[in-house]
């Protein structure tokens, strides 16, 4: 077991640095200079070249990469071009909104398709399970960013109910963070509703459909018992992966609903961060959302080699 | 019973799918409207007998814009399924001919690697260096249809290397690249078929998001996701310039998702055992 | 809702009873400054958050465009035009307690013209020669040749004062001598400033203003709907405006702006090096259907480079009045009867999206092919704009009296006309009004003449604000956001 933990930290070590050089020429292959943005169009060319200075930008390619992974293994991020502030600053307060965002939008996720999903299974074949899935067909097939603009066309400009987006931020109370939160939770969660209640039933149907089951049957349980004391939990296991993988999706993949929220979280940050050619922050966001994704993958793996010791030997 | 759902998921896909294909087709010939032409006089017109979907902003008649946006859909995620199936197949195969080897280790761990990179921002980047595109909204799409092709292709292959008849063509000599070819992957097609049907609907949606955010087909081509994007401010005022593209990728995705779930029923004998 | 339908008339009556009119406001813009000191950068946003609001210079600009007093409360130029002695006000003191003097405006000056400056407009700083300190409250600058622009120049937020104890604060926490105090900034969503109860002038009559920053037009709609906003000095989706206009509770505000919208056009790429292709292009363009179509109304159409409030503008629409039969026969005359391919690079922002979607129809008309590409504004400042890889590109000049850039040949728009150059050189020099004013309208003609860019039109400031605000700006001389005297009625 050690070994395949570690075989397995090995290669997310290794992933790692990879992907920070994959990172770093990717983005430095961009065009566009920080420095002639953020002066814009009547700046001569030698205070370009003293910003430049000023910024660190005139050092070598190397030294800069070395820079800025050294920095990061001690937690320094470095410095903001365009903001001038600690990038780590500037991550941490983005990730107050974007990490509640996603596990708020899981959350709603795992809520509606929980029940979905054990309905389907459990009454398959019946109204109610053609219904649930033509309606998670549905949730897979409608645009997120489309969906939010209908939300905040009846919610906030008809109804106004919620406020068209924005975040308050936490100091004005947890109920305003939440409520800010809200319509965005929804868009994201739609899809992600959707696709869980999919594999929850299908992954149910299949243990239902497994020899214990049976067993258990026949040991005189009724169906209600059969399904809490021993399908649900056998069927979690693909579930649970959906959701670490989800999760980091969420993270990530929220950059266009927080456009239309306009939520300050990291997908606007890498955004602004782009256009402004701001490159150490998007290295360094980028480089953290990757590292997110492989660590919940790495953590999956695991889990799954502890569950299921077969699995250790095939990888 | 459910088979008899299933083949209507199969129909019922097939049908949506096709009115799309079928507008696109249509749409080099014939379109009520020229797409190019502004006539700002006419703009913001609601639907009617004259302007079915009625105008956009430019006067332009949203009917034939869809016409016209469903080919640059189609087209985008046709092409990005096929970079994922001629890269993601042969790639799958080679690492499960050669199981457990550097090559195997290699292919799928910068597979790992794509998919660690959160899509939208490959994209993003992508656009930044190259400039915005159709060519380059197909590469980003593209460049995730090969690690998922090639998972797909290794785990199935794998599973197929222990079974008898391989063993035989083994045995009559046959190296691990004829075997590939000849045995491995014609027994993995319907797989493929049914992954790429899903896919294809994936990169609509996908093409959507990237026009939506200005990085797809730049105009005066029109594309549905930046229908949507341009539509945004006058929601309040003109909803139908919303709510026609949206209907038209909501109703291709599903179409083309009914058809993938069809057709994996209609291939998969035992699902449709499991399902009686 | 319901409840809150038939809750609103009791609170609005409970509201008008009470009366006691609001004292704080939140102001949206759709860009968030990258910094707060405004001479380390060109973003506008910057000058909109700050300018006239926490930093003050020696002069300001006031509501009109006109060059007012600020810190400096008088001067004296020198017969010759060389000398300007400025007499600062006294009592002013700087947010951190300390006092401002003429020490503060020679470290601020200096620091703006010095070698290792990382000031974006420098250049309003180049014939300074020397800036002297005779005492506390009086400062000397000397120039190298008489500059008529010297007062204006001093009146952009680029040259406003710092003190040299907290000038390297500026771009996060910045301490100026202004109305108001910084208070803090909540980085992507908004900052907050506060009334300074010391200030030198007539305080403010708000205590509180936030700046809220919305990018998306639909947000900012739906912001200024639900009332989570109270003003949107420069609303960036025009469409949205009749509905403003339609609802009691807005008032709607379409004032200028200094921003000429063009048409710029690569003078030094074939075929765009034949005037009679840039005249064409001009014959091909109808300003109105642009007006009309991309900016639903607002703006007014222009024919030269330049602002059309300002006392010195010339019309010059009917030298290139739409006439895409002209168009056609001045295109065979060049040798292009059957037309040509050239590229039309767009920024971001709407006007440039929308204006270039609309040419590149009006230019298909008269046989011309546009390929159009869609730029964010870093690749546009490489490609275009310092590339000079372009034929075609819109974008608006904001910056006041910018026909000067026409002078310099190296400009993106590579426009080399020596007659225009001398004429710009010998303006810096002219400080008789009515010899400025002879001159910058010969520069009009002679660019109009030229056919040098495609001149569409004078961007609008188009402002949705509460009813009950009173005191914004209406135009737009510079981009800011004076909050000084606003007030809630």
């Amino acid at each position: 077991m050690l070994r395949f933990v570690l075989k397995r930290l090995l290669s997310l070590v290794a992933t790692l640095a990879v992907a920070s050089v994959v990172i770093f020429i990717a983005i430095e292959v961009v065009p566009g200079d920080p420095a002639s943005y953020m002066l814009g169009l009547n700046a001569e060319p030698d205070t370009v070249q003293a910003l430049r200075d000023e910024l660190g930008l005139n050092a070598s390619k190397i030294t800069r990469y070395f820079q800025w992974v050294g920095g990061m293994v001690h937690g320094d991020f470095g410095t903001s071009y365009t903001y001038r502030t600690p990038v780590s600053a500037m991550i941490a307060d983005r990730i107050g909104i974007s990490l509640p965002l996603a596990l708020y939008a899981l959350l709603l996720s795992t809520v509606i398709a929980f029940p979905a999903g054990i309905i389907a299974a459990t009454r398959r074949g019946s109204v109610a399970d053609v219904s649930i899935m033509g309606a998670t067909q549905l949730g897979v097939a409608i645009p997120n960013f489309w969906f939010a603009m209908l939300l905040v066309l009846f919610f906030s400009i008809q109804l106004r109910w919620f406020s068209a987006g924005g975040f308050p931020g936490w100091d004005e109370g947890f109920f305003a963070g939440v409520k800010a939160l809200t319509l965005p939770a929804v868009a994201l969660a739609l899809p992600q509703a959707s696709i869980l209640a999919r594999v929850m039933r299908s992954s149910l149907l299949d243990t239902l459909g497994e020899d214990f089951i049976r067993t258990a049957r026949a040991k005189g349980l009724t169906t209600r018992q059969t399904l809490w004391r021993h399908a649900l939990r056998n069927a979690l296991i693909p579930v649970l992966t959906i959701i670490g993988l989800q999760f980091s999706f969420l993270l990530a993949g929220a950059i266009i609903i927080e456009n239309v929220f306009f939520l300050p979280g990291l997908g606007r940050l890498i955004f602004q961060a782009i256009s402004q050619r701001d490159l150490i922050v998007v290295e360094s966001v980028v480089m953290l959302l990757v590292f997110a994704v492989v660590l919940v993958t790495f953590l999956v793996d695991v889990a799954y080699a502890v569950a299921d010791p077969r699995l250790r030997a095939q990888r | 019973m459910e088979s008899g759902i299933f083949r209507r998921n199969l129909v019922i896909g097939a049908v949506l799918a096709l009115i799309f294909l079928l507008a696109a087709i249509v749409s080099f010939f014939w379109t009520p409207y020229d797409v190019t032409q502004l006539d700002i006089a006419n703009k913001l017109k609601k639907p009617g007998s004259q302007y079915w979907f009625g105008t956009d902003h430019f006067g332009r008649d949203i009917f034939s814009m869809i016409m016209v946006g469903a080919r640059t859909s189609i087209a985008v995620a046709i092409v990005a399924v096929g970079i994922g199936l001629t890269v993601g197949v042969p790639l799958g195969l080679a690492a499960a001919a050669w199981r457990h080897s550097l090559l195997d280790e290699l292919i799928m761990r910068s597979n790992d690697l794509v998919f660690a990179f959160p899509a939208l921002l490959i994209a993003i980047m992508i656009t930044a260096v190259f400039g915005p595109g159709a060519v380059n909204a197909i590469i980003a799409i593209g460049i995730f249809n090969i690690p998922v092709f090639a998972r797909l292709t290794r785990g199935a292959a794998l599973s197929l290397w222990t079974r008898d008849f391989i063993l035989a063509a083994r045995t009559a000599g046959k190296n691990a690249f004829r075997i590939s070819v000849e045995h491995i992957l014609p027994n993995i097609v319907n797989l493929l078929i049914v992954q790429g049907t899903i896919q294809f609907s994936l990169g609509i949606l996908a093409e959507a998001g990237l026009s939506y955010v200005g990085l797809g087909a730049q105009p005066p081509i029109p594309s549905w996701g930046r229908m949507l994007a341009e539509s945004q401010t006058m929601i309040s005022f003109a909803p139908h310039l919303a709510l026609f593209p949206g209907f038209a990728i909501v109703l291709t995705v599903l179409g083309l998702n009914l058809f993938g779930d069809g057709l994996r029923d209609y291939f998969d004998p035992r699902l449709r055992q499991q399902s009686r | 809702m319901s409840l809150r339908k038939l809750l609103l008339p009791l609170l609005i009556a409970a509201a008008s009873t009470t009366h006691a009119a609001k004292t704080d406001l939140v102001l949206g813009m759709q860009l968030e400054p990258p910094n707060l000191d405004p001479t380390g950068g060109a973003a506008a946003a910057i000058d909109e958050v700050v300018y006239a609001n926490i930093f003050e210079g020696l002069t300001r600009f006031a509501s009109d465009g006109s060059v007012q007093p600020a810190l400096a409360k008088s001067w004296e130029i020198s017969d010759d035009g060389l000398t300007y002695t400025f007499t600062l006000n006294t009592g002013v003191k700087f947010h951190d307690g300390s006092d401002f003097d003429a020490q503060d405006v020679k470290f601020s000056l200096d620091r703006a013209r010095a070698e290792t400056s990382t000031n974006a407009q420098k250049q309003l700083f180049a014939g300074i020669e020397n800036v002297e300190v005779s005492d506390a409250e009086t400062v000397v600058i000397t120039l190298a040749a008489p500059n008529g622009a010297l007062l204006f120049n001093l009146a952009w937020g680029d040259a406003i004062m710092l003190s040299p104890d907290s000038f390297d604060k500026a771009k996060t926490d910045p301490v100026g001598t202004g109305p108001f105090t910084f208070s803090k900034w909540v980085q992507g969503d908004r900052i907050e400033i506060a009334r300074n109860p010391d200030y030198w002038g007539e305080a403010a009559k708000l205590e509180k203003a936030t700046f809220k920053f919305i990018s998306e037009p639909t947000a900012a709609f739906a912001a200024l709907m639900a009332g989570d906003v109270d003003a949107f000095p420069v609303f960036p989706a025009p469409e949205n405006l009749p509905q403003f206009e339609a609802d009691p509770r807005f008032q709607v505000v379409v004032g200028s702006t200094e921003g000429e919208t063009i048409l710029s056009t690569n003078n030094k790429q074939p075929p765009f090096d034949n005037k009679l292709v840039r005249q064409a292009l001009a014959h091909a363009i109808d300003r109105k259907a642009i007006v009309d179509g991309a900016m639903f109304g607002y703006g007014t159409p222009i024919g030269t480079h330049f602002a059309p409030h300002h006392p010195a503008y010339v019309d010059l629409t009917g030298n290139s009045a739409y006439d895409p039969e002209k168009a056609k026969a001045l295109l065979k005359e060049a040798g292009f009867e059957e037309g040509f391919t050239t590229t039309l690079k767009l920024p971001p922002p709407s006007y440039a999206r929308r204006g270039g979607e609309i040419i590149a129809a009006q230019l298909r008309e008269v046989g011309i092919t546009t390929e159009i590409s869609n730029l964010e504004w870093a690749q546009w400042l490489e490609q275009v704009f310092r590339g000079k890889d372009y034929g075609l590109t819109i974008v608006s000049h904001t910056e006041p009296m910018d026909i000067g850039i026409y002078a310099k040949a190296d400009y993106y728009f590579q426009y080399d006309n020596p007659d225009l150059q001398s004429l710009m050189s010998d303006l810096e020099s002219i400080t008789d009004p009515a010899m400025r004013t002879q001159s910058l309208q010969k520069a009009q003609q002679i660019i109009s003449d030229d056919y040098v860019n495609g001149y569409l039109f004078q961007l609008a400031k188009t402002g949705v604000a509460n009813a009950d605000i009173v005191g914004l700006w209406e135009n737009s001389p510079t981009q800011a956001n004076d909050l000084t005297a606003v007030y809630w009625k």
